[in-house]
C-alpha cells in the first residue's frame, strides 16, 4: 500500500494551501481540548499513555546530550519544540525538566487551554499556535524536537519531516510518535480506542495515514537524521497502564539523531 | 474539616506536599520528601514537641523491611540500642504446647522483627523531620476546610491561614479528616473485643522469643522488651478479649490482674509482675475505598486501620510512605505532576492489595481461632502442625510477616529512593 503521504491533493475547504495542516483534523481536536487536563475525563487514555512517553524522550535526551538523570533539572539549558502540543501534555514535563520550551499547535483553543495550565503550574512555556513550517521557515533552531501523535494527522508527511529536519540542530535530538499501520493498529487503535471503548472520538484517525516504524525510519534518513532507537507502547488491560516495549505493533516511538 | 470545591486563593505559596498528620507514616513520608529535594509543609493538632516518657506505652513490632526504611533514612542507629530483636515466634493456642516454631536462623537475614517503644520512634521521627529545611511544620493547627482545585489542594486553617500543595496526604489516622473531608467512603468492621496493653517484669529470661497464643476470648501476644537496667527481664503483653470482659479486667486490682495473666502466660518466662499503668483500645477494622483522589493521597491508618493481631498496622502504614515517596519521586523526575490522579493511582494499585489481603487475613485468622469447636479446633491444629514441618510454606510466612515479600518499594530494599 502507497503511504498516504504521496496523496497530499484535494485540500479541505479553509486549509492553508502552504501549510500541511487538516483544518478537519483541528476541529476535531477543538471539540476535545477543554477536557485535555482532566485526568477523568476523556482525555484519561492520554493521561495515562504519557509517562511513558515522557520517559522514552527523557532517556533519549539525556544520552544524548550527556546529562545526569539525578540532577533536579537534567535538561537545562537545552531548547525544545514540542509539536502538536495540544494541552501541553508534553511540554509541562519538558519544562519541569529544565527544557526552555516552545511548544505550538495549530489550534488556537489548545494554545489557550496549555497557556492557561501553564500558567496555574507556575512553568513559563512559550506557547504559540503556529505551524511546524512557518517556524522553520524563519529559521527558528532547537535542540530538541518533538512531535507526539502528529505524523499520523498530517496531511502531507514529506513536507512536515523536511520542517522537522529544518527545526533540529546540527547535534540535536529529534522524537516522533505515532501509529503503525499494521492489522492490530486497526483493530486496537480504530475499531477499539474509538467505537469499543470510546476513548477517542469516532474518526479521530485515519489509518490509511499509518507508518510502519521502517518506513518513518527510512523517510528521516532521506532528510539527514539518523535513527537512534524504537520503542512501542505496549497496553495492559489488566492493570490499565502502559509500558515501552519491543513490539511496535500498535503505538510507537521512533529517535533520531541529526549529525 | 467541612469538604469544598471552591477556587483557593492563588496568592498562597504552594509547597511540593502537605501532610497531615505528624505520625509515624506521615514524618517518615516527610523526611523521605524533603530529602528527595522537595518542599513539604507538615500541619498537626498538637505542637510538634517530643512526647513525654509515659505519653504512649504501646511498644511497635517492627519488621525487618520497616527497620530497613529507617535504617536507610539514617534514624535505625538511634533506636537500635533500645529495640529488642524478635529471634524467634512462637505460635499457639489454648495451653498446650507450641504449635508452629518461626526461628531467625531460617531466614538469611538477621531478627525477624525489632520492639520498640512508641514514644523512642516518635521522638527520633520528630527530630529527623525537624533538622530538614524544606520541611515546614505548621502546627499546632485546626483545620477547617480542604479545597480541591484542579491545580492545587488548599487548606483554610482555622485562624484564617492558607496553606496550598501540589498534594495532600492524609496521615491523620483511623478517623482521618482528610478521608472525611475527600468524601472517601470506608468499609469498617467492629469487633465486640477490646486490647488491653501492659508492661510485665518476670523471672526468667524471654531469649529474644515472641509468643502468640489464639485463645478463646482472642489472640494473646507476649512480646519481648529489653531488659530493665537491674537486668530484670521484661515483656510487653496485648491482651484481646471481649470488650465487656475487658472492662472487668480494667478494674481489677494489680494483684488480681497478675493472677489473670500468670494464668494465661503459662510457665515459660517463669512468676510475671505488672510494670507500669494498663491502657485498653477498642478493635476494629477500617478500609477505605479508595486511596487517592485528584491532589490527595491517604497512607497509613487513614487508608487502612487492622485488627491489630499480627502487629502490621504500623509496619503497613511505613510501606505506605515508602511506595508514596517512590511514586512522587519517580513522577518528579520524569517531570510530571504528581498531584495528578493518575500518577498517584499507582501508588493505590501497588499498597491496596497488599493491605486488604492483610487485613482479611488476620480477620480470618482472629475469627477461627476464636471458635471453640471441636472439628475446627482439630482442622486448626491440623493446619499449624502443618505449617510447622513445611519449610518453605513456614518461611514464606516469615518472610511476609518480615515485610520482605512481594514487590517492594526501593526504600523499603534498602535502596536510596
Amino acid at each position: 500500500m502507497a503511504p498516504s503521504s504521496q496523496n497530499p491533493s484535494n485540500p479541505a475547504p479553509g486549509r492553508d494551501p502552504a501549510s500541511t495542516v487538516d483544518a478537519a483534523e483541528i476541529a476535531r481536536f477543538e471539540a476535545m481540548a477543554a477536557e485535555w487536563w482532566d485526568p477523568d475525563g476523556r482525555f484519561r487514555p492520554l493521561h495515562r499513555f504519557n509517562p511513558e512517553r515522557v520517559r522514552f524522550v527523557r532517556d533519549h535526551a539525556l544520552a544524548r546530550f550527556g546529562r545526569d538523570s539525578g540532577q533536579a533539572q537534567p535538561l537545562s539549558g537545552l531548547s525544545l519544540i514540542d509539536i502538536g502540543t495540544g494541552g501541553g501534555l508534553m511540554a509541562e514535563p519538558m519544562a519541569r525538566l529544565g527544557a526552555a520550551v516552545t511548544a505550538i499547535d495549530p489550534s488556537e483553543k489548545n494554545i489557550g487551554i496549555a497557556r492557561t495550565h501553564a500558567g496555574q503550574m507556575g512553568l513559563d512555556i512559550d506557547y504559540r499556535a503556529t505551524t511546524a513550517e512557518a517556524l522553520a521557515e524563519q529559521g527558528l533552531r532547537f535542540d530538541i524536537v518533538l512531535a507526539m501523535e502528529v505524523v499520523e494527522h498530517v496531511a502531507d508527511v514529506g513536507v512536515f519531516l523536511d520542517a522537522i529536519a529544518a527545526l533540529a540542530k546540527p547535534g540535536g535530538l529529534v522524537v516522533l510518535a505515532t501509529l503503525n499501520r499494521t492489522f492490530r493498529s486497526y483493530a486496537l487503535a480504530i475499531i477499539g480506542a474509538e467505537y469499543v471503548m470510546r476513548w477517542l472520538p469516532v474518526g479521530t484517525h485515519d489509518w490509511n495515514k499509518f507508518i510502519p516504524p521502517e518506513e518513518l525510519s527510512g523517510l528521516l534518513s532521506a532528510r539527514g537524521l539518523t535513527p537512534a532507537g524504537t520503542a512501542g507502547m505496549i497496553y495492559n488491560p489488566i492493570s490499565g497502564r502502559w509500558r515501552l516495549g519491543t513490539d511496535t505493533g500498535v503505538n510507537y516511538l521512533i529517535a533520531a539523531e541529526k549529525p | 474539616m467541612q469538604p469544598g470545591r471552591a477556587e483557593t486563593g492563588s496568592s498562597a505559596p504552594v509547597s511540593d506536599v502537605a501532610i497531615i498528620g505528624a505520625g509515624s507514616a506521615g514524618l517518615i513520608l516527610g523526611v523521605a520528601l524533603a530529602r528527595a529535594g522537595l518542599a513539604v509543609s507538615i500541619l498537626d493538632r498538637r505542637a510538634p514537641v517530643p512526647p513525654g516518657p509515659d505519653a504512649d506505652r504501646r511498644v511497635f513490632a517492627l519488621s525487618a523491611g520497616s527497620c530497613r526504611v529507617l535504617d536507610g533514612l539514617g534514624l535505625w542507629p538511634a533506636l537500635a540500642p533500645d529495640a529488642q530483636p524478635i529471634t524467634d515466634i512462637v505460635v499457639g493456642d489454648r495451653a498446650g504446647p507450641p504449635l508452629v516454631h518461626f526461628d531467625h536462623a531460617e531466614m538469611e537475614v538477621g531478627a525477624l522483627a525489632h520492639i520498640v517503644a512508641a514514644d523512642a520512634l516518635q521522638r527520633a521521627l520528630l527530630a529527623a523531620a525537624k533538622a530538614e529545611a524544606s520541611i515546614r511544620f505548621v502546627a499546632p493547627v485546626q483545620i477547617s476546610r480542604l479545597d480541591i482545585a484542579s491545580d492545587r489542594a488548599g487548606l483554610v486553617l482555622a485562624d484564617g491561614g492558607m496553606v496550598a500543595a501540589r498534594l495532600v496526604v492524609g496521615a491523620d489516622g483511623r478517623n482521618s479528616l482528610v478521608r472525611r473531608a475527600a468524601r472517601i467512603n470506608v468499609t469498617e468492621w467492629t469487633y465486640d473485643q477490646s486490647a488491653i496493653v501492659v508492661e510485665i517484669t518476670h523471672a526468667r529470661p524471654h531469649h529474644g522469643t515472641a509468643e502468640e497464643k489464639f485463645l478463646s476470648g482472642g489472640p494473646f501476644a507476649v512480646l519481648p522488651l529489653r531488659d530493665a537496667v537491674d537486668g530484670t527481664p521484661c515483656s510487653f503483653i496485648v491482651w484481646t478479649e471481649p470488650s465487656a470482659r475487658i472492662t472487668d479486667l480494667m478494674k481489677l486490682s494489680d494483684a488480681d490482674l497478675e493472677e489473670e495473666l500468670n494464668h494465661r502466660l503459662g510457665d515459660r518466662l517463669g512468676r510475671a509482675r505488672i510494670n507500669g499503668p494498663r491502657q485498653c483500645f477498642p478493635l476494629a477494622l477500617t478500609l477505605a475505598e479508595n486511596y487517592v483522589a485528584h491532589r490527595l493521597a491517604l497512607i497509613g491508618d487513614a487508608a487502612h486501620a487492622i485488627h491489630p493481631i499480627a502487629g502490621q498496622g504500623l509496619n503497613l502504614g511505613i510501606r505506605d510512605a515508602a511506595a508514596l515517596a517512590e511514586v512522587i519521586v519517580d513522577a518528579r523526575r520524569l517531570g510530571l505532576d504528581f498531584g495528578m490522579k493518575t500518577a498517584l493511582l499507582d501508588y493505590e494499585r501497588w499498597r491496596r492489595f497488599d493491605n486488604t489481603c492483610l487485613a482479611a487475613a488476620t480477620d480470618l485468622l482472629n475469627r477461627v481461632f476464636a471458635i471453640d469447636n471441636p472439628v475446627l479446633n482439630v482442622a486448626r491444629e491440623a493446619g499449624m502442625a502443618l505449617l510447622d514441618r513445611v519449610g518453605p510454606a513456614r518461611r514464606l510466612f516469615m518472610s511476609e510477616a518480615m515485610g520482605l515479600h512481594g514487590d517492594l518499594p526501593r526504600l523499603v530494599r534498602g535502596e536510596p529512593l
